[in-house]
């Protein structure tokens, strides 16, 4: 994992032959746990797709992601947008929910279908339908327009950051391997595909089998968000996490719910 | 109490009754007098027939100049209580026949015709009938004989007869008392339905129900009254929507401006950040502009936001997303986020649970101890209080507090209690949503001053509230 240095580089267009790299090298290249652990540092550079329909907004934010040092390429459309996300392969897409066409919603719940590529979705403030229904169509988190790039800058970081890779190798619960090297997880030696946020919400729910996480500690925690997060993203995860892990999810093993509290891991 | 009544109902009685009972006693009344006029006249021509025919009778056989034995004869066939005279003569003097008037006697001593008097006396009703009686030549000239005959009746029979007619037509029209109370009963009736169906309809539409409507019965006036008060319901009712439509339209069209501003707002938000990391070595004008528009941009941001934030009010689209939160521990994260705690003091009795929206009790603590700060002096303090049904949040501050004409007006959407003072940071709408946030929460928030002189706030948040989510 030599290639986290590599991050502190400039805004580049580099980053994209060198995701292609990377690829080729591991089995697992496209898979973001990988990508993820390849950056240690903070300044990394993240390939990210902007779909937003509005042309000026979307010249703005590229202008001052580009300034926080992220790749960003863009797209006007649902179509666009899907293609480009196909051609491209971008660590991330930032996706305005209002567009022409095959609206918000649809290109993230096709994005969802094709891999664990994170998505932070631009909506309205107020806007609940808006929230839940990209919540639920995957989103991994959200930002109110009008979105300043310094606060997106922060989320896309927070959902790209891994927790950083411990020592311990390996934590077996049960049919589920977490490798904290790795980062990856199997359950009954299948690989289990996770989104960055997923996985994040397990290692830090993991990492203290039986203790009680408040949904406000699992929002500072893992989603790096302020006293004022939205603790239906940590409820939207919950249930994306379970039904990649557990065999039941109305009897959930790994991932519990306390009842006016939070969740809490186990224990097994 | 009053002579005539004030409920149209009993109006409606006491006219009909009187109408009835007048109009059936005079008919009544009117009645029994031609009756017993028609009865008198019948019995004094009855009676005088009698004499005339007792007295034609005998007068063939009497000797002229007639002496008393004459005169007790003529006497003795026209009956009892009869005197007759002649001359100095007089048969039947005595009883009954002391009551022949004077007038009687001149009237008949000076005419040749048969003269009639009624005269009360002793009680009784009394008829005096007098008579001449003349003498018919053989050549058929007619000479006053002067004898006179005077019969007296007693009208007592006749008097209890007319009595009777009298008594019956006050019956009569008795009679006609229940009658009369009968109808005006159901005429009332009739008049006051259409009456009540209109009032309760002009109820329903005085509390707002604006289909309320009555239905005409028949073509009369309160039919009439009805049709209008239907096309006045009709036409409030069109005018009531077109205000509504209007209403609907504005709030629309606020949420509309609001909604539309924030796409050129995300693209400046988005630039004057870029702008913000290379103002440094911009030179000094070009910076300062720099900074201006990136100032500037915040608060546009801030106040199409509040904007917005009181449109959802306005259309009854906020929405809350309640959770449990321990609300000295919001005051405390609210302060710190904003880098206030150093500046505001808090007093709490420890956690503080409540459910609320963890977002908008953030915002009224935020707009509550900020205009604290702007517009008040320190020291700036926030209580946090308990009790089983409510939870108390009180912010004071040591400034001069607020003035008589400032305190009605504190919630007013961009009210500025300083007019020199037109530019504050914040948008003039902080205070009316922090009203609206805690009125969504079924809670109340109250503007006053403490009695040390500063400005005090008191918000109260039911523990269990009906939340409009």
């Amino acid at each position: 994992m030599g290639h986290g240095a590599d991050g502190a580089a400039a805004v580049s267009r580099r980053v994209r032959p060198r995701v292609a790299v990377v690829s080729q090298d591991l089995p697992q290249g496209r898979s973001p746990s990988v990508r993820a652990a390849r950056r240690g540092h903070n300044r990394r550079v993240a390939a990210i797709l902007l779909i937003e329909d509005d042309p000026l907004v979307q010249r703005g934010l590229q202008l001052a992601l580009r300034r926080h040092g992220h790749d960003v390429r863009t797209a006007d459309t649902g179509e666009d947008g899907l293609r480009e996300f196909r051609s491209s392969t971008p660590d991330l897409v930032v996706l305005d929910l209002m567009l022409p066409g095959i609206d918000g919603l649809e290109v993230c719940r096709q994005i969802r279908e094709t891999g664990e590529v994170p998505v932070i979705m631009l909506t309205a403030r107020g806007d609940d339908l808006d929230v839940v229904g990209g919540l639920e169509a995957g989103a991994d988190d959200y930002v109110v327009k009008p979105a300043q790039p310094s606060v997106l800058d922060a989320r896309i970081r927070a959902v790209l950051r891994r927790s950083d890779s411990s020592p311990d190798g390996v934590r077996v619960h049960r049919d589920l391997r977490i490798y904290t090297t790795s980062l990856t997880v199997s359950r009954r030696g299948e690989p289990v595909p996770l989104t960055p946020t997923e996985l994040r919400l397990l290692l830090t729910l993991s990492r203290a089998p039986g203790r009680v996480f408040s949904r406000q500690q699992l929002l500072e925690v893992v989603w790096e968000h302020d006293y004022l997060g939205d603790s239906r993203l940590v409820d939207n995860c919950v249930q994306r996490l379970r039904a990649k892990i557990e065999t039941s999810q109305a009897a959930p093993v790994y991932v519990q719910t306390v009842r006016g509290f939070g969740y809490r891991f186990g224990p097994v | 109490m009053r002579l005539w009544p004030r409920g149209l109902r009993a109006r409606l009685l006491v006219a009909f009754v009187l109408v009835t009972v007048l109009g059936a006693g005079a008919a009544s009344w009117s009645s029994a007098r031609s009756a017993s006029d028609a009865l008198v006249v019948t019995t004094q021509q009855r009676i005088t027939q009698t004499m005339t025919d007792q007295i034609r009778a005998v007068t063939p056989q009497l000797t002229y100049p007639p002496d008393q034995a004459t005169l007790d004869r003529l006497r003795a066939a026209v009956g009892v209580n009869t005197l007759v005279t002649y001359e100095n003569l007089r048969a039947g003097a005595g009883g009954d026949t002391g009551l022949v008037t004077a007038a009687l006697r001149t009237a008949v001593r000076g005419g040749e015709r048969l003269v009639t008097q009624r005269i009360t006396a002793r009680d009784r009703p009394w008829l005096l009938i007098g008579t001449p009686i003349t003498v018919t030549a053989p050549d058929g000239t007619q000479t006053p004989s002067g004898i006179e005959v005077y019969s007296v009746h007693d009208l007592s029979g006749v008097e209890q007869r007319i009595d009777g007619l009298t008594r019956s037509a006050v019956v009569t029209a008795a009679l006609a008392l229940p009658l009369a109370v009968l109808l005006a009963l159901l005429a009332a009736g009739s008049v006051l339905r259409p009456v009540r169906m209109l009032r309760d309809t002009a109820r329903r539409l005085a509390a707002g129900d604006m289909d309320a409507r009555s239905a005409p019965h028949g073509a009369d006036e309160l039919a009439e009254l009805t049709v209008t008060v239907n096309e006045m319901a009709g036409s409030l009712q069109s005018s009531m929507a077109a205000l509504r439509q209007m209403q609907a339209d504005a709030r629309r069209f606020a949420a509309d401006v609001s909604h539309e501003l924030r796409t050129p707002l995300s693209t400046l938000t988005a630039v004057v950040e870029v702008l913000a990391t290379t103002a440094d070595g911009m030179a000094p004008d070009a910076r300062e502009s720099a900074r201006l528009a990136i100032t500037e941009t915040h608060r546009l941001v801030r106040l199409v936001e509040d904007l917005m934030e009181v449109s959802r009010f306005d259309t009854g689209t906020a929405r809350s997303h309640v959770e449990e939160v321990d609300v000295a521990g919001a005051v405390q994260d609210c302060l710190r986020a904003r880098g206030w705690l150093e500046r505001v003091e808090v007093a709490a009795p420890g956690e503080v649970r409540l459910r609320v929206d963890r977002r908008r009790l953030d915002v009224i603590v935020a707009n509550l101890v900020g205009n604290a700060l702007r517009h008040g002096a320190p020291p700036v303090l926030v209580r946090v209080a308990a009790s089983p049904g409510q939870v108390r949040l009180e912010v004071t501050d040591g400034g001069p507090g607020l003035s008589e004409q400032v305190l009605p007006h504190v919630f007013d959407r961009f009210y500025k209690a300083d007019i020199a003072r037109t530019r504050t940071p914040g948008s003039g709408l902080g205070l009316a949503i922090a009203l609206e946030n805690a009125r969504l929460h079924g809670g109340e928030l109250t503007a006053g001053n403490a009695s040390g002189g500063g400005a005090r706030f008191v918000l109260w948040l039911p523990r269990n509230p009906e939340v409009a989510s």
